[in-house]
């Protein structure tokens, strides 16, 4: 049997992500990758296995068909989702029999939802990588009618479900300095802590515009600077005063001035603002960056031990000896009774 | 805005990148010292740095800074940086000399004539001056594989145009401000259009993906358009290439 996942219908910014390509900046070629790795984390935690690519659902998600048994998780934002017309949890895991057809809406909060798979998905590989990056016309969109290879699952629970900070609509990020902070004058750089921000319509996996309240943003006379490397999280700002934070799909290098740097861990929740969310920005010192950094890796590697059973509660189940948590499935934690 | 920066200039870009740069703007001596450096930084291979890379005027370092602390690859960065004039320093070893065979004019370089006429010369001595031109890869960006290309002639010294030209087509050579384009992607630009190559500069499966590297030297010898026509059926669109000595 192939092992695939067929689509019957995608969104129009659902693609196939993984880590994306680090090492190729020297020839203009930016990493890309998710833009929610902490998202890709938590799939891969869910279904007990290395982080995988996965199908990223920009906004909408799409109708799926399992071309065999497959283990799924259902990640990042929050999307409407069913199997065979049931309703099925967020950030969870769920068995996807063959030939069972999984439903996903649009997004509830958030902007990019994951739907994993056990095994993960196998596209060709390019340049040590799976994950499309159409802005350097790597790959494409998915469509109705591809059929996406799937890999070898070791197999493990499903019905399992991961409790989540909520990072779908907006808040605080943190920053650090930039290349060219310092050409900002220091008013402006006072005021980036204290304005509050509006997460843009105009949004790509290029980065996401945010609008300030109250005055515009940038260097005196417009000045363009040496087109320079670009960090992921990079606040760009351009002629009409609206910074751009800078995202997976970004160029490689830019003439723009930047103001600051959001930090790697922050990346999540400014990638899943969804337009009209309020942002705010806070300066922290590289030794507060690198703690957050450090935070954030050891919470990546907590979440295995995070996962845990996806029941309803005693009181909400008469019948809990006789629920079926898991059908069509043997591991070692569950067993049908 | 107190202080006026003393190059080489170091700064972090985020939280694990440190940038060494040579200048604040193009010139030939920064891009050949960021060059230089960055081929010492590879000779170097210090623990913990996970990806070199070099800009117009800069070298770049990417490194997991949980596993080396920022201050301990600074303090080797100065060093290196102090260990002698960079601006002084000899081209690194080991690149190529390409030649990309370029249909100048006509359909396929549609503004080689306004260009020309911007430089103040004839569009015969434009094409002469180009042709004949040897420019360095000074950067790659924008999109995979695309190259900057410098410097030309001081008369090539011409600004972007004011209204962007809406499309051009992948393969397409342009220039403005002593500098060379050519387009890896079909996209809108400011730079004007005088010719087009048909050597693919990223391929796939190929050993070395892309054809270009930062350091590498480029010609643009003439080729009419029938035989343009006839590289085009060519997989490495007539370019070839040798090691520089």
């Amino acid at each position: 049997m192939t092992r695939e996942l067929i689509v019957h219908r995608a969104g129009p910014a659902v693609t196939v992500q993984d880590g994306g390509r680090p090492g190729w900046i020297a020839y203009g070629l930016s990493r890309g990758g998710a833009m929610d790795r902490l998202a890709l984390a938590e799939g891969a935690a869910l279904l007990g296995q290395g982080e995988s690519a996965a199908l990223e659902m920009g906004g909408m998600g799409g109708r799926f068909e399992a071309g065999c048994d497959l283990r799924i998780a259902l990640t990042g934002a929050p999307m409407r989702a069913s199997i065979d017309g049931a309703p099925v949890t967020w950030h969870a895991s769920h068995a996807l029999p063959r030939g069972a057809v999984l439903e996903i809406g649009p997004v509830q909060s958030g902007a990019y939802g994951y739907l994993s798979v056990g095994g993960g998905l196998r596209p060709e590989t390019v340049l040590g990588a799976v994950s499309a990056h159409l802005t350097a016309g790597l790959g494409r969109a998915v469509e109705a009618g591809d059929r996406i290879p799937v890999g070898a699952d070791n197999g493990g629970a499903v019905a399992r479900r991961l409790v989540v900070e909520d990072r779908f609509s907006g808040g605080e990020l943190r920053v650090v300095e930039s290349l060219q902070t310092r050409l900002f004058p220091e008013a402006q750089r006072l005021r980036l802590g204290t304005t509050r921000f509006t997460r843009d319509a105009r949004a790509n996996r290029m980065g996401v515009k945010v609008v300030p309240e109250g005055d515009a943003f940038g260097v005196e006379g417009g000045l363009s600077v040496v087109s320079e490397i670009i960090t992921p999280g990079d606040i760009q700002v351009t002629g009409d005063g609206a910074p751009f934070v800078l995202l997976a799909e970004c160029q490689t290098t830019g003439g723009y001035p930047r103001l600051a740097t959001v930090i790697p861990a922050d990346l999540p929740r400014i990638a899943q603002a969804p337009a009209g969310a309020e942002l705010r920005f806070r300066f922290v010192t590289m030794d507060e960056a690198l703690a957050a950094e450090a935070a954030h890796r050891a919470a990546l590697a907590a979440l295995p031990r995070r996962v845990e059973a996806l029941v309803r509660h005693p009181r909400d189940v008469p019948e809990l000896l006789g629920y079926k948590l898991v059908s069509g499935f043997s591991n070692g934690e569950h067993h049908d009774h | 805005m107190s202080d006026l920066p003393v190059y080489p200039l170091l700064r972090t870009a985020g939280i694990d990148g440190l940038l060494v740069s040579f200048g604040d703007t193009l010139s030939e001596p920064a891009n050949r010292a960021a060059l230089a450096f960055r081929a010492a930084l590879e000779r170097e291979a210090w623990e913990g740095v996970e990806e070199i890379s070099s800009s117009l005027v800069s070298a770049y370092l990417r490194f997991d800074p949980l596993a080396v602390r920022h201050a301990e690859l600074e303090a080797r960065l100065r060093g290196l940086m102090a260990s002698r004039d960079w601006l002084q320093a000899e081209m690194p070893q080991g690149r190529r000399l390409h030649r990309i065979p370029t249909a100048y004019g006509g359909a396929l370089g549609p503004q080689l004539a306004e260009a020309a006429q911007v430089a103040g010369m004839s569009e015969a001595e434009a094409l002469l001056s180009l042709s004949s031109s040897r420019v360095r890869v000074t950067a790659l960006g924008f999109a995979p594989g695309q190259p900057y290309l410098g410097e030309l002639p001081e008369v090539w010294n011409i600004p972007r145009q004011q209204a962007l030209t809406p499309r051009v087509p992948q393969g397409a050579l342009v220039l403005a401000i002593r500098q060379f384009v050519i387009f890896s992607v079909t996209a809108p630009t400011g730079w004007r259009h005088v010719g087009q190559t048909a050597a693919p500069l990223f391929r796939l499966g190929a050993e070395r993906p892309f054809l270009l590297a930062p350091g590498d030297e480029v010609e643009f010898p003439q080729v009419s358009a029938e035989a343009f026509a006839r590289l085009q059926a060519d997989p490495e669109g007539g370019a070839t290439w040798e090691t520089l000595a």
